[in-house]
């Protein structure tokens, strides 16, 4: 017992999971067990018993978790989302960071800092990398289209290249819409005509 | 010159629509109201939105304001409810397994009889029920409760949280045999051939106030033009999303990526109650599955908030008394009578009223001109006076 908390990670991922996993470690010697299976989430982590459950905001299956809130549910000792019994600020931290914390009541503040400090630190890389990847494939698709749709306009009015874009652009902007807004018109338009 | 703005979080289901059309179709512009929206992944995710300040106002499940102040869940955080958003909207599925073995014993799949369907059911059970709803504070899950205690008292249910667009894949699976979800997620369930659709939430109770309007205590009083330009936008939007032309339009608005991201064939089938109940394409046709406008739908009656505390306070064993004022407190109708004068809204008279004793359209008492409350009872025939509440 002691100094010793029971942690459990909520992660599908196993790469993110092993991450998180090595952050927590580095913050004591805790007993850490990852659940991946979002299907009877709420009775893993009531067998699980655990001090601290940690789990993505961005995860749908966090609302499985609000049962262990309820003075009814599976659990004898009660469930909070940690934000109910610590400081507000360090509270907020961790939700823009991206990282939602159930701790079980009674829990000491100072105990729950150092993991959650680390745990918020980890998911804040997570949440870049993720947004840059939406990025990146959001401007690939647009790429895409933007390419099928000057594809379209050299065949159907036998222009070159460049001719093509530049009247992509020009009606992009004369509707005072984006280019690939544009393209992806043409390119349904196209489809529904051939 | 830029307008004021509000940033407002939503979940991506059919009764998002206000929020989704007051934006699109323009109805905050009109309001002089630039509105943000952001889609939240879970429930206890937008409430946290919420709480913290990331959204100035949200599409929430009815009972989670109410919840919050009875110290059930959540961050804490005062929430009130400002409007009714929508009334009903929600549908009761069974496994393929579990619906076959109810044709079996000769069930119609009639789709509007609570108590025969309820009956039919446990009359094939042979383990305990298990339903997913997608909250524990939900009006799914109140719904699920009041039609099971009453069809089956003392029979085995166990109710887990499923989130609505992984309802489809755990029925599927068979981690449940029963589900109680907003469109457009049940008919995504009985396209897929994963479930089958046995009734629609009104069956149970045609007057549920299934979403809200909430905001943090004390926001919409200190900053009443902006909050009151929120108001009288959705409630614009509510009346515009009643007509029947509008429908369709509706539909292509929600299916969009960044909202609903699903087809608008099947969002259509709930905005126009022409619901597809199995894999087999038998079609059944719901009026008011899901009502935006009209009959005061928009109207937070405390007498609704009551119904919701009381019935929590009994399964969490907390004082019933107290529960029901602090229930009361959270829907805010005082505030929604003075944000929406002027509006060319019909108000009722009253702020409570007797909750399932409507049985056909019905005049009342109203400012500002005829107002005609919808039928809200429940299948069971029994009423809720909030004044005699046992």
């Amino acid at each position: 017992m002691g100094d010793r908390l029971s942690i459990v990670v909520v992660e599908a991922d196993r790469e993110r999971a092993l991450l998180i996993v090595d952050s927590l470690r580095g913050t004591g010697d805790h007993e850490i067990r990852v659940i991946a299976e979002p299907s009877r989430l709420a009775r893993c982590i009531a067998e699980a018993d655990p001090d601290i459950v940690l789990i993505d905001v961005a995860d749908p299956s966090r609302d499985m978790l609000e049962e262990l809130a309820l003075a009814s549910g599976p659990l004898d000792r009660p469930v909070a989302m940690f934000v109910d019994r610590s400081e507000r600020g360090l509270a907020k931290a961790a939700i823009e960071a991206g990282v939602s914390a159930y701790v079980v009541d009674g829990l000491r503040p100072e105990r729950l800092t150092p993991v959650l400090d680390a745990a918020m630190a980890r998911f804040q890389i997570f949440r870049q990398i993720r947004s840059e990847l939406a990025a990146t494939r959001r401007a690939l698709e647009e790429r895409k289209a933007i390419d099928r749709a000057k594809g379209i306009l050299m065949k159907a009015r036998g222009i070159d290249e460049g001719e093509a874009y530049a009247l992509l652009r020009r009606t992009a902007m004369d509707q005072n819409r984006r280019m690939a807004d544009v393209a992806e018109a043409l390119v349904t338009a196209a489809g529904l005509l051939s | 010159m830029s307008l004021p703005q509000l940033s407002v979080g939503f979940m991506p289901l059919v009764d998002a629509a206000p929020v989704i059309v007051a934006r699109e179709m323009g109805f905050a512009q009109a309001e002089g109201l630039a509105i943000e929206l952001h889609r939240a992944p879970s429930w206890s995710r937008l409430r946290d939105m919420l709480a913290f300040g990331a959204v100035d106002a949200a599409q929430m499940l009815s009972p989670v304001p109410v919840a919050t102040a009875l110290g059930l869940g959540g961050a804490g955080v005062p929430l009130h409810a400002l409007s009714v958003l929508s009334v009903n909207g929600n549908v009761i599925g069974l496994s393929r397994e579990l619906a076959a073995r109810l044709r079996g014993a000769g069930h119609g799949f009639g789709f509007d009889d609570a108590r025969a369907a309820g009956e039919a059911l446990f009359a094939v059970l042979d383990a305990p029920l298990r339903v997913g709803v997608p909250f524990p504070f939900s009006m799914h899950f109140e719904l699920i409760r009041y039609w099971l205690d009453a069809v089956a008292p003392g029979r085995s249910v166990e109710i887990r949280t499923v989130p609505p667009p992984l309802m489809a894949g755990a029925i599927g699976a068979g981690e449940i045999d029963a589900f109680c979800v907003g469109e457009p997620w049940g008919s995504i369930a009985a396209e897929t051939g994963m479930g089958e659709l046995l009734l629609p939430g009104r069956a149970i109770w045609a007057g549920a106030p299934e979403k809200v309007l909430a905001v943090r205590a004390g926001r919409a009083e200190a900053e009443p033009e902006r909050f009151g330009a929120l108001v009288r936008a959705l409630w614009r939007a509510g009346r515009w999303l009643d007509q029947p032309g509008s429908r369709t339009t509706a539909a292509e608005l929600l299916a969009r990526s960044e909202y609903l991201d699903v087809p608008a064939e099947i969002i259509d089938r709930a905005l126009t109650g022409r619901l597809t109940i199995s894999g087999l394409g038998e079609a059944r046709h719901v009026d008011g599955l899901v009502a935006f406008h009209g009959g005061a739908v928009g109207f937070s009656w405390r007498s609704q908030a009551a119904w919701i505390g009381r019935r929590m306070a009994a399964r969490a064993g907390l004082d019933p008394q107290a529960a029901d004022a602090a229930a009361r407190a959270v829907f805010r109708s005082d505030l929604h009578r003075q944000m929406l004068s002027g509006a060319g809204a019909v108000l009722p008279g009253a702020s409570e009223k007797i909750e399932g004793a409507v049985e056909s359209e019905r005049p009342v008492a109203s400012e500002g001109g005829m107002l005609m409350l919808r039928c809200d009872r429940f299948f069971d025939g029994r009423v809720f006076d909030p004044s005699r509440p046992d």
